[in-house]
């Protein structure tokens, strides 16, 4: 049966029919639904693990286990991951080993745009890298069967155009895949030494000889067209050749590592001009330079953002597309994100920016307070960062300026790898203040359940991390948790942590307002009479709050009725709309 | 019709997704190869959303580029004038009549451009209503997305009979008188 599938979901789909036994991820756009399409199957164990290296763990334990196990990143969720990756590549599997992980060119919802491609060559692992939602699901098959016959983990490497489009997938039947025995085996399983240095011998064999399988495997294929211009491509690249030079010959890579450098050189030599077409940096192009060949590539095409058809044609071939003129005269204003109508950090935002705080930022919803009008983060590097990074401020620049700043981490993220930071502050006898945004759940990623949330990845009740006291256990002895909507009172509780001279953990607690459970009642309206225009209420930067120059007006099909704004209003003028 | 590129654009949050995944279903039951690419993620919140629906004999690219859309659905009249450099020669823009100020406006370092469907109008083919209030009227302001598919419906001549299947498909039980009905006001909208 045909069906409409994104990519994540074909993956996904790929896994059920391959009979894989083990699923685990940490969330991380583009990457995020493989898992929670993986959670619909009952026949998979799946988890959200607290972050990447787990989750990769988890799914070589359930390998050498016997089962095939499957384990979905983003691109920078892999370094997180590098640490296992590397070696499980020396020990092997018993069950087939898939790792899946999502590029973002174009940083359409990430911190920068490596490419993960270059993990596969360092870590001597396979890649795989399919080009529409088909492809996806067969794909991870094929890398669950060359895992088991090479006995290595392989990687199938997504970009966000392949994990985000819908297309067509025949589905199939899921196969009777048996668990596999579990034997003891210290001379591969145990990596010390002596026989990490035998493992590696065996590594470089099956590179040598994937090398050769990478020729023959069908997953590399060469479309001839034209003798004139011969295109080397993969992933979401091919499709973009495929619509900008429908004549050319393609050779379409399926392996990206290792390469087919036969059939490369056999391609080369049919044709007159060779290109290479890939996105980001000249993995391929590198390659086939080292191997003798004349090739064009990154010397015409960009190795920042997203490639597309257009952009083929017009650096390769100078062919401009003919647009339509925009509607003349006015300048079109941008939009970029916001926090929604709401939002428990517009509560947070405002107070820290109040006080002209220090702000050593994190990764997820409440990373868009650096953006107007907040403009309340100063940084933002990693998962789990700004709990080192405040650290390392006050060790440069001492008690002072320590007193003006506070790192701010979601709940997830703590888990992820904010604790490891505040284990650090406390026993290397820092002051930081740190506030932890629980709002209990996995927001920007779209709703995933945490360990803090007290729900499993299928909805099902679990031990909930105690966040107050498990800062407690690691040494932090004032915890306070406050609602953020309680404006007056976070802003004491704040002023009184960052004056302390020892390390403080506020939780600031109040759900997502996107969550099914969190109700407020009726809309707002500013009332014309009792409004000063004093404009406070647009410090805390709602959407649903409208200056129409002269007066100020609440937009009701925006609004929520959170009230923070009436509760920051000092005339009494935002009030209940309706009844 | 032998292809269709067509443009969803709007507000993070005004159910884009739910309109995109209707229409790849039609697609399918029109036997099209299509592909519906959307982005997940930091954009959805409130930021301005594109999401891409193309069908043919075979599709390739899941992008559609600048002079290349058939069809632009705009959620919002700001987006709509985004989105325009987007249209082909002759193509054809439904524009829901609702404006949501993007925060620069709302914190005064931008204007919201004034008089949108004049512009609009003055060069291109727009076919322009307020679907929030009809979707209200409906029932659930929610329904914006399928108003605005029963216009495109009638603008494309595809028999409606595969949109309510497809609409019939898509959309929860409990919810599914409502849409249609949306759907029976967009589709009667432009006759």
């Amino acid at each position: 049966m045909k069906k409409l599938m994104l990519g994540n979901e074909a993956v996904a789909r790929g896994a059920y029919e391959a009979g894989c036994a083990v699923a685990a991820a940490y969330p991380g756009t583009p990457s995020t639904e493989i898992t929670e399409y993986i959670a619909k199957y009952d026949e998979i164990y799946s988890e959200w693990s607290p972050n990447e290296k787990v989750a990769l763990e988890v799914a070589i334990g359930a390998s050498i286990g016997g089962a095939r196990a499957i384990c979905s990143m983003k691109h920078v969720g892999l370094n997180v991951a590098a640490d296992p990756l590397f070696t499980v590549s020396y020990s092997g599997v018993n069950g087939g080993l898939v790792v899946m992980v999502a590029d973002d060119p174009g940083m359409h919802s990430s911190q920068n745009e490596q490419d993960s491609r270059f993990y596969a060559r360092s870590s001597k692992v396979p890649m795989l890298e399919p080009s529409d939602s088909q492809e996806c699901k067969d794909f991870v098959k094929y890398a669950f069967e060359i895992s088991e016959q090479f006995d290595c983990p392989v990687i199938v490497r997504l970009t966000t155009r392949v994990s985000h489009s819908q297309s067509a997938v025949e589905t199939g039947e899921k196969e009777d895949i048996k668990l596999k025995a579990y034997v003891k085996d210290a001379d591969k399983y145990v990596m010390m030494p002596a026989m990490a240095r035998k493992r590696h011998v065996e590594v470089e064999k099956r590179m040598a000889a994937l090398r050769d399988f990478s020729n023959t495997s069908g997953l590399n294929r060469i479309e001839m067209g034209s003798e004139d211009i011969g295109i080397i491509t993969s992933g979401i690249s091919y499709q973009y050749v495929k619509e900008a030079v429908p004549g050319a010959s393609v050779l379409k890579i399926g392996m990206v590592h290792p390469i087919p450098e036969k059939m490369i050189s056999e391609f080369a030599f049919k044709v007159k001009t060779l290109y290479v077409v890939e996105e980001l940096e000249p993995f391929f192009e590198n390659q086939i330079l080292k191997m003798g060949i004349k090739v064009i590539g990154k010397q015409k095409l960009p190795v920042m953002g997203e490639l597309s058809a257009q952009l083929i044609s017009e650096k390769l071939f100078d062919i401009k597309g003919e647009a339509v003129q925009p509607a003349a005269g006015q300048p079109i204003p941008v939009r970029p994100p916001v926090m929604c109508p709401g939002c428990p950090h517009r509560g947070m935002f405002y107070v820290l920016k109040k006080l002209k705080l220090n702000v050593s930022g994190d990764i997820g919803c409440y990373t868009l307070g650096a953006l107007p009008p907040n403009e309340c983060m100063d940084t933002c590097i990693c998962m789990g960062a700004s709990i080192g990074v405040a650290h390392g401020l006050e060790m440069a620049r001492g008690r002072d300026f320590r007193k003006k700043t506070v790192a701010v981490i979601g709940d997830s993220t703590f888990i992820h790898s904010g604790i490891t930071g505040l284990i650090d502050v406390v026993y290397n006898k820092g002051n930081s203040t740190v506030l932890i945004l629980d709002n209990s759940i996995t927001g920007m990623t779209g709703h995933q359940h945490n360990p803090t949330t007290g729900f499993t990845i299928k909805g099902e009740p679990t031990k909930q991390v105690d966040l107050e006291l498990l800062c407690k256990a690691v040494g932090v002895e004032r915890v306070t948790i406050v609602d953020p909507f309680d404006v007056k009172e976070f802003e004491k509780v704040v002023r009184a942590e960052i004056d302390a001279d020892e390390p403080s953990v506020i939780i600031s607690q109040r759900p997502c307002a996107l969550l099914k459970n969190v109700r407020f009642e009726g809309t707002q309206k500013i009332s014309r009479e009792k409004c000063k225009t004093c404009r406070v209420c647009m410090k805390i930067g709602c959407p649903a709050i409208v200056d129409k120059g002269d007066h100020l007006e609440i937009n009701p099909a925006l609004c929520v009725g959170c009230k923070l704004c009436t509760k920051i209003c000092s005339f009494g003028a935002i009030e209940r709309a309706g009844e | 019709m032998d292809k269709l590129n067509l443009l969803i654009v709007g507000v993070g949050g005004q159910g884009t997704l739910l309109a995109s995944r209707i229409l790849g279903t039609v697609a399918l039951k029109l036997d099209f190869d299509v592909k519906v690419s959307e982005v997940h993620g930091m954009s959805q919140r409130g930021g301005s959303v594109v999401t891409y629906v193309k069908f043919g004999k075979k599709v390739y690219s899941p992008l559609i580029e600048k002079g290349e859309a058939d069809l632009v659905i705009a959620f919002e009249e700001l987006e709509a004038l985004r989105w325009t450099g987007y249209l082909k020669q002759g193509g054809k823009m439904i524009v829901n009549e609702q404006e949501i100020n993007p925060m620069p406006v709302i914190i005064g370092k931008a204007k919201y451009p004034e008089n949108i469907l004049d512009t609009l109008k003055a060069g291109l083919s727009i076919y322009s209503l307020d679907a929030l209030e009809i979707a209200r009227r409906c029932g659930t302001q929610k329904a914006v997305n399928i108003v605005l598919l029963g216009v495109m419906a009638r603008l494309t001549g595809i028999d409606r009979e595969i949109f309510v299947d497809a609409i019939h498909e898509v959309v929860p039980a409990k919810v599914l008188e409502v849409n249609l009905k949306a759907f029976e006001e967009g589709y009667n909208y432009h006759k």
